[in-house]
């Protein structure tokens, strides 16, 4: 339970932190923001990676957790530096 | 048993380095100069913590292997052939995988024996927020991809949204269900009712919600993709999960937020009553005339003119304008002009979305300015052309009091010596609200395909 506690305390400090972190971005980084981020949310790949194995049925559910996070991990982070690249100033 | 520990001691000390990574990486993406920079930095912080998990695994490693290289070479597919225009629904749909992968994650820790209450309580919360998170997103996806015509006030959509509100006592039975086991008759195969539940929930969430509504519910998935994340953090207890779960959430919030603010409403009237509720009658007195110009006209306009400021909305995206938009611009400067972009937060189907496809089409974007940089000095701008805009640029939203977008931040082209309106026809704005820009005194029509119109532009100025 104490363990609970602690890491409930990093989850509120964590979000304000990121409240912190980006409250002024300029509308130009928007859309890259909300994909990188996007991208970022696919850390439940190693949440999926942590499941245990017992029966097929606990496999099916990681295989499946797996694959969505990791298309999510590949493609996000793939089309936000895609979106960035075209990002320039002359 | 000595090693086991070690091993976690040292993943939790990996955890921490990546979740700094994290940290700065989404610090550096708010910034132009260091946003490719900060991508890459998050995305090696995922690196690390996904190999680092790997020391440590009870799955079967060809499990781990197929899922990982199957989706992984799935995703890359979708991201480097998607194309830009395509931008909205891809991320919606990476998202809702995202929220997906959550579910399930959540979905095997319930089959797990022993579970404490407070483990339950957290397996119900992931499920619900990742589950609504999933199906809405796809819902999502299916209207920005204009797959899904479904709208509010169809049959279909209010049996949805009666499953959502149906979804809430569901999710509170399930969260106390194990301490009224013993007092009332047992509910047989309640969770797969709720699985089904939560899935539909997130159907009915989205469907009646409009697409000029879709930055906000985009923004707000995203929110919830994280928060979903750092919940199986809290459950699995995983540091990086919880901190990167909540940057991520934290970070779709303040989109929702801003694009709230730059549609002047709540976040509640957005998601639950929409325009059509906002009670006023949207029709606004007597209207006057349009005045149609040819593109020949306005090219001779254009050619005269030493300030002119584009205003682009959902139309130029739709009529994919971007590319013959900039050629236009680039042909105006080498004529003298100054050119700007004035872009509206809430322009489109998603935040940014007009300056992701000016970028694809190379416009410089030092151009590009936000209402409140061009306002000020609107009357000073020669030419307005607003392109497939609509809403953004209605003056009921500063002038009329009773107007359903009445106090909406709006750019002021009306305040502009002419302006250029491209519109395919008289059809009124997401909003459904008449603008009575199109009727005012310096305002001329160009109908027609924006692409067209301003490639008949672009042609004269090259004869």
């Amino acid at each position: 339970m104490e363990m609970y506690v602690l890491l409930g305390f990093v989850l509120l400090l964590s979000i304000f932190l990121g409240l912190e972190l980006i409250s002024k971005v300029p509308s130009t980084l928007h859309t890259p923001l909300m994909s990188g981020a996007n991208a970022i949310s696919g850390i439940a790949l190693v949440g999926a990676l942590m499941l245990s194995s017992a029966g097929q049925m606990q496999d099916i559910l990681a295989f499946g957790a797996i694959l969505f996070a990791s298309i999510n991990v590949f493609g996000g982070y793939l089309v936000t530096n895609r979106m960035l690249s075209m990002f320039k100033k002359k | 048993m000595e090693n086991l520990a070690n091993i976690q001691v040292i993943q939790n000390m990996i955890y921490i380095i990546s979740s700094v990574m994290f940290i700065l990486g989404i610090k550096m993406l708010g910034k132009e100069a260091t946003a490719v920079k900060g991508n890459y930095l998050s995305a090696l912080a995922m690196f690390f913590a996904v190999a680092i998990t790997c020391l440590s695994l009870e799955i079967d490693i060809k499990i781990i292997l197929a899922g990982v290289l199957l989706g992984g070479l799935i995703g890359s597919l979708i991201a480097i052939k998607v194309k830009m225009t395509a931008i909205p629904e891809m991320v919606a749909l990476f998202n809702g995988f995202g929220g997906l992968a959550t579910f399930l994650i959540a979905w095997s820790q319930f089959n797990e024996p022993d579970n404490s209450i407070f483990q339950h309580v957290l397996v119900m919360l992931t499920i619900y927020i990742g589950g609504i998170t999933f199906s809405g997103s796809l819902i999502a996806y299916g209207k920005l991809s204009e797959k899904l015509k479904l709208g509010k006030g169809s049959i279909v959509t209010n049996v949805f949204i009666s499953f959502f509100y149906l979804s809430m006592p569901a999710f509170i039975y399930v969260v106390i269900e194990p301490s009224i086991a013993g007092f009332v008759p047992q509910v047989p195969s309640y969770f797969s009712i709720f699985l089904v539940l939560t899935l539909m929930a997130g159907i009915g969430f989205v469907m009646p919600i409009g697409g000029g509504d879709m930055p906000v519910v985009i923004s707000l998935l995203n929110s919830l993709s994280g928060i979903a994340a750092a919940f199986a953090g809290l459950l699995l207890l995983n540091n990086v999960l919880i901190v990167a779960g909540s940057l991520v959430g934290a970070s779709g919030l303040i989109l929702t937020i801003i694009m709230a603010k730059a549609m002047n409403r709540t976040i509640t009237n957005i998601l639950f009553v929409g325009y059509a509720s906002s009670g006023q009658t949207a029709s606004s007195e007597e209207q006057g005339e349009v005045k149609p110009i040819t593109s020949d006209d306005a090219y001779l306009i254009l050619e005269n003119a030493s300030s002119v400021l584009v205003v682009p909305g959902y139309g130029m995206a739709v009529a994919q304008a971007q590319h013959v938009v900039r050629e236009m611009g680039e042909l105006l400067e080498d004529n003298g002009t100054e050119v700007k972009y004035g872009i509206h937060p809430v322009a489109g189907r998603m935040p940014g979305h007009m300056n992701v496809l000016l970028a694809e089409a190379n416009v410089s974007y030092d151009l590009l300015a936000e209402p409140e940089d061009v306002n000020p000095s609107m009357d000073t701008i020669d030419v307005a052309i607003v392109i497939g805009a609509n809403d953004v640029v209605n003056p009921s939203a500063t002038e009329e009091e009773g107007s359903p977008i009445y106090g909406m931040p709006i750019i002021e082209v009306h305040n502009a010596k002419t302006v250029f309106v491209l519109k395919r026809s008289m059809s009124s704005g997401f909003a459904g609200v008449q603008n009575p820009l199109f009727f005012r005194e310096n305002t001329r029509m160009l109908f027609g395909d924006a692409k067209e119109s301003i490639g008949q532009i672009v042609a004269e100025f090259k004869d």
